[in-house]
């Protein structure tokens, strides 16, 4: 017994004989974060938070924009374009002395080829390209190089050139070494069985490893042709736990804690070797209402409904300064953006509205939600202020894939999400939110105004007009007024406008929490 | 006599997996291929029922119809539950257990980066479990009504009451955040990361093999603070079955023989009762590391651990089904091997068997 206490004893020496290190090292950046979102590291598949992120620090985009002023684009591996006569086409010179991490130059065919695989491949965020008329068919003749630095992308319709660009400033548009991904081409996929799990960009950092729900490594790209990052690594670890996250930032085995909940943060605020940081982001928190259910389907339902939100109060208690109120489509920071918050917390009228409706003693509904901390609470206050009303909400939880199945099946009355955009235009929020050109159960476009059954013929023209309007001046002022409309008729309660926060040591320099997920950068960060 | 001997026996034995000590090698490939089929039914037809869509796990919210439709199809949702439980069966039969949608990676491949995770952090948490639990079952036994028997008890209760999830993030506040005694959550500083090459996928394993102390008394200091919690609830119930088994030993008239035949108490309760109690221990044991091995998700997701708990599970918030019913065919082998284990320990024990 002796021997053994003895034993145990020496293991406890040895284990407490070597404590955590108590800070990372200087030249490498540690995060924790949720990054079991992540299925694919093929720029041509990313379409989630993590993997966006990643891609954005580490793949050269044909365009960019400024992340203080949107509305300033310049090109990255493009490095100037012209617009044809008819508007169809841009052409493109790409920027002479990049080069992939390979070492292999980069060259309007490595641009070419990007962008062709993205639309052979057809994944999800394809839709992106797709949008302009290129096809599996046609793609090879209407992205075409035409010369060793220059190519031209031949759309379908005059769009906006605003429009066109900004979709080449999305993750889709990220350009991978042709040589090397050829390289690991297997039965025709275009090498993406091989970049679903490894890199082949020219960006500031190289992705190392990535191994699933555990760990993210980039490195250095030590061939970047732009200014070189501070940091020799960058490393995202998977830390579930918010409380966890906390304990390690406190202790500084990790930098920046990026998924901390509302009590953390402000437990974390008072440390004096901790600062927060915030960045207003593009995702709307709504209400989608259900135009299958024939109370929701009253326009003064829907209207009514957009009184029973105590807005202020749920952005200062619940969210705690991770959301401002927002009642648009369109996020601020975008074309277009209407800031006009015209309801409040209105109980009288609310029931004013409701007694014109037919239902002056309320009504029963149901609403499906994620079992998140803040979309639980969210829902909570909801379904008190509907109580004022006399609407007894039900609430559904359920998990966020659950929920989500229900919404896109159409089978809920109300759903609580969250909405985000995919690239900086005004259409990719329009798209969703103010079009449905087809209202049918199998329709082939299946947007959010699909989802909650709201059949908007008139709106969807606006929609498409607004698209095709050369002139930034009156395609905004076209945005402002399909806004206007939306904001009073339609079955959307848009609640809140996204704050990201994030809590960092107070050593760590120049992290940039950009308005888009794929503009969150630690290209410049020093320590 | 031989008749009853050998309905003990059967009896016995039907306890474990329906076959005999030496069972001929046809029975036992039977039962085993019964035995998985049916975990593998069972786990199939709950995830195809849960409502969650796993083609949104593919392509995401965001997909186009026309995609959304394409990735149905390829991953044979279009087909009958019938047909697609064939298909998958008869690609498990040749090893081949599919890619996970979430990873990207085959099943196997994912398995076999978790499981070690799991493997590593149960081991220490049974021997913990173990070499604390017995002694103080035993103690527990002996002084039967007192104070230590009573301690016992309040440990054994804190070990089956108290939530792991907060049991962990206080033992982390305490020993890692004040104390500083041991590393922070995950399994090794990144300092001490790429530095062993992994060979079992245990960093104990690996860096003892490789010689980098450093690496191991790193890992060891990651592993300490979450496996001691996983022993802890192992103790709870080890202990408790220890006490119980050692009770009834130590009331049988062999015991009486050896105090009137004047041994020491030490050698009666350590040498001759326990001896006995060890027999059913094992299974008890052998059970509690079963369970330490199906990966605890919670204690997995406070210490940041990637086993095999936060796999499952994660993979099965998604519908991700290839990677759940890998991950029930190692838990059942688990199951089963440990059976066979304990079964083969238990004749090794108890001579009469």
């Amino acid at each position: 017994m002796k021997r053994f206490l003895a034993s145990l004893a020496a293991a406890a020496v040895l284990a407490s004989g070597v404590p955590a290190l108590a800070e990372t090292p200087k030249d490498t950046l540690v995060q924790a974060w949720t990054i079991d979102d992540i299925i694919s590291l093929d720029p041509a598949e990313v379409f989630e938070f993590t993997a966006a992120e990643i891609a954005g620090n580490s793949y050269d985009r044909v365009i960019g924009y400024d992340v203080n002023d949107v509305s300033k684009i310049h090109g990255v591996v493009a490095e100037s374009w012209t617009v044809s006569p008819d508007g169809k086409t841009l052409s493109f010179k790409v920027r002479d002395g990049i080069k992939f991490v390979s070492g292999n130059p980069l060259t309007a065919e490595d641009v070419v080829f990007s962008l062709q695989r993205a639309v052979i491949l057809d994944k999800s965020p394809a839709f992106i390209l797709t949008q302009f008329g290129f096809s599996k068919d046609n793609v090879a003749d209407k992205i075409r190089q035409t010369g060793p630095m220059t190519f031209d992308y031949e759309m379908d319709q005059p769009y906006a050139t605003t429009f066109a660009l900004y979709c080449l400033t999305a993750t889709i548009a990220s350009v991978v070494d042709k040589k090397e991904v050829m390289a690991h081409e297997k039965d025709g996929d275009l090498g993406y069985n091989w970049l679903k799990t490894n890199y082949a960009g020219s960006g500031p950092f190289a992705i190392k490893d990535w191994r699933a729900n555990e760990v993210v490594v980039l490195d250095r790209n030590d061939n970047y042709w732009g200014a070189k990052p501070p940091l020799k690594r960058a490393i995202y670890r998977h830390i579930a736990e918010p409380a966890t996250q906390r304990l390690l930032l406190e202790k500084g085995d990790i930098d920046i804690a990026r998924k901390l909940e509302p009590e953390e943060i402000k437990a974390v605020a008072k440390n004096p070797d901790i600062k927060i940081m915030k960045g207003v982001k593009g995702s709307i928190y709504y209400l989608g209402l259900s135009q299958k259910n024939p109370n929701l389907a009253k326009p003064e339902v829907r209207e009514a409904l957009k009184y029973l939100v105590d807005y202020q109060t749920i952005a200062d208690t619940i969210m705690d300064g991770r959301v401002i109120v927002h009642q648009a489509f369109l996020p601020r920071g975008f074309l277009g953006a209407l800031e006009e918050t015209p309801y409040k917390l209105d109980v009288a009228k609310a029931k004013e509205l409701l007694a014109k409706a037919g239902l002056a003693d309320g009504f029963s509904v149901t609403m499906d939600t994620r079992n998140t901390a803040e979309i639980t609470g969210m829902a909570q206050a909801i379904q008190q202020t509907f109580a004022l009303a006399g609407i007894k909400l039900e609430i559904i939880p359920g998990d966020g894939k659950q929920t989500l199945t229900k919404y896109r099946a159409r089978n809920h009355d109300i759903y609580i999400g969250r909405w985000g955009p995919d690239y900086q235009d005004p259409h990719t929020n329009a798209d969703t939110f103010a079009r449905n050109p087809d209202n049918a159960d199998d329709a082939k476009s299946k947007p959010l105004a699909w989802r909650n059954a709201w059949d908007i013929p008139e709106m969807t023209k606006k929609a498409d007009a607004a698209v095709l309007e050369l002139d930034a001046e009156k395609r905004a002022q076209m945005y402002i007024d399909i806004q206007k409309e939306h904001q009073a008729t339609s079955p959307f309660v848009i609640m809140f406008q996204e704050i990201e926060v994030a809590a960092m040591r107070k050593n760590v320099n120049d992290f940039v929490l950009g308005p888009s997920f794929d503009d969150n950068k630690f290209t410049a960060v020093s320590k | 006599m031989s008749s009853l001997a050998e309905n003990e026996s059967r009896g016995r034995s039907s306890s474990h997996l329906g076959y005999g000590f030496l069972p001929t090698p046809f029975r036992l490939c039977g039962t085993l291929a019964l035995t998985f089929l049916g975990l593998l039914l069972v786990t199939f037809l709950i995830g195809r029922v849960v409502p969650i869509d796993p083609v949104l796990a593919v392509v995401g919210d965001r997909a186009p119809a026309n995609v959304y439709e394409r990735v149905r199809i390829e991953m044979g949702l279009d087909r009958p539950l019938y047909e697609q439980f064939f298909i998958y069966l008869k690609k498990a039969v040749t090893g081949d257990f599919g890619t996970s949608v979430l990873t990207a990676n085959l099943v196997i491949d994912d398995i076999k980066r978790v499981f070690p995770a799991t493997l590593e952090l149960a081991t220490l948490g049974t021997v913990f479990g173990t070499v604390l639990g017995v002694p103080l079952g035993v103690l527990a036994a002996v002084r039967q009504g007192r104070f230590v028997d009573q301690a016992v008890r309040v440990i054994g209760l804190l070990g089956y009451s108290a939530p792991i999830f907060w049991l962990g993030l206080m033992a982390l506040l305490v020993f890692y955040a004040h104390l500083g005694w041991t590393a922070g959550p995950g399994r090794l500083d990144i300092a001490y990361d790429y530095i062993v090459t992994p060979v079992t996928g245990m960093i104990l394993v690996d860096s003892l093999m490789q010689g980098e102390w450093d690496v191991f008394a790193n890992a060891f200091s990651h592993a300490a603070l979450p496996a001691i919690l996983l022993g802890y609830f192992s103790l709870a119930y080890i202990s408790r079955m220890t006490r119980s088994f050692m009770l009834n030993e130590l009331s049988q008239e062999y015991i009486v023989t050896a105090r009137v035949k004047g041994l020491s108490e030490f050698r009666i309760i350590w040498g001759h009762a326990l001896r006995n109690a060890a027999v059913p221990l094992v299974t008890v044991i052998a059970l509690s590391y079963a369970n330490l091995l199906e990966g605890s998700v919670l204690t997995e997701t406070v210490f940041a651990w990637p086993g095999l708990g936060q796999y499952i599970t994660n993979s099965l918030q998604n519908a991700d089904m290839n990677a759940v019913l890998g991950g029930t065919i190692v838990i059942g082998a688990v199951f089963v091997g440990l059976n066979l284990f304990s079964d083969l320990l238990y004749r090794l024990l108890d001579p009469r068997v």
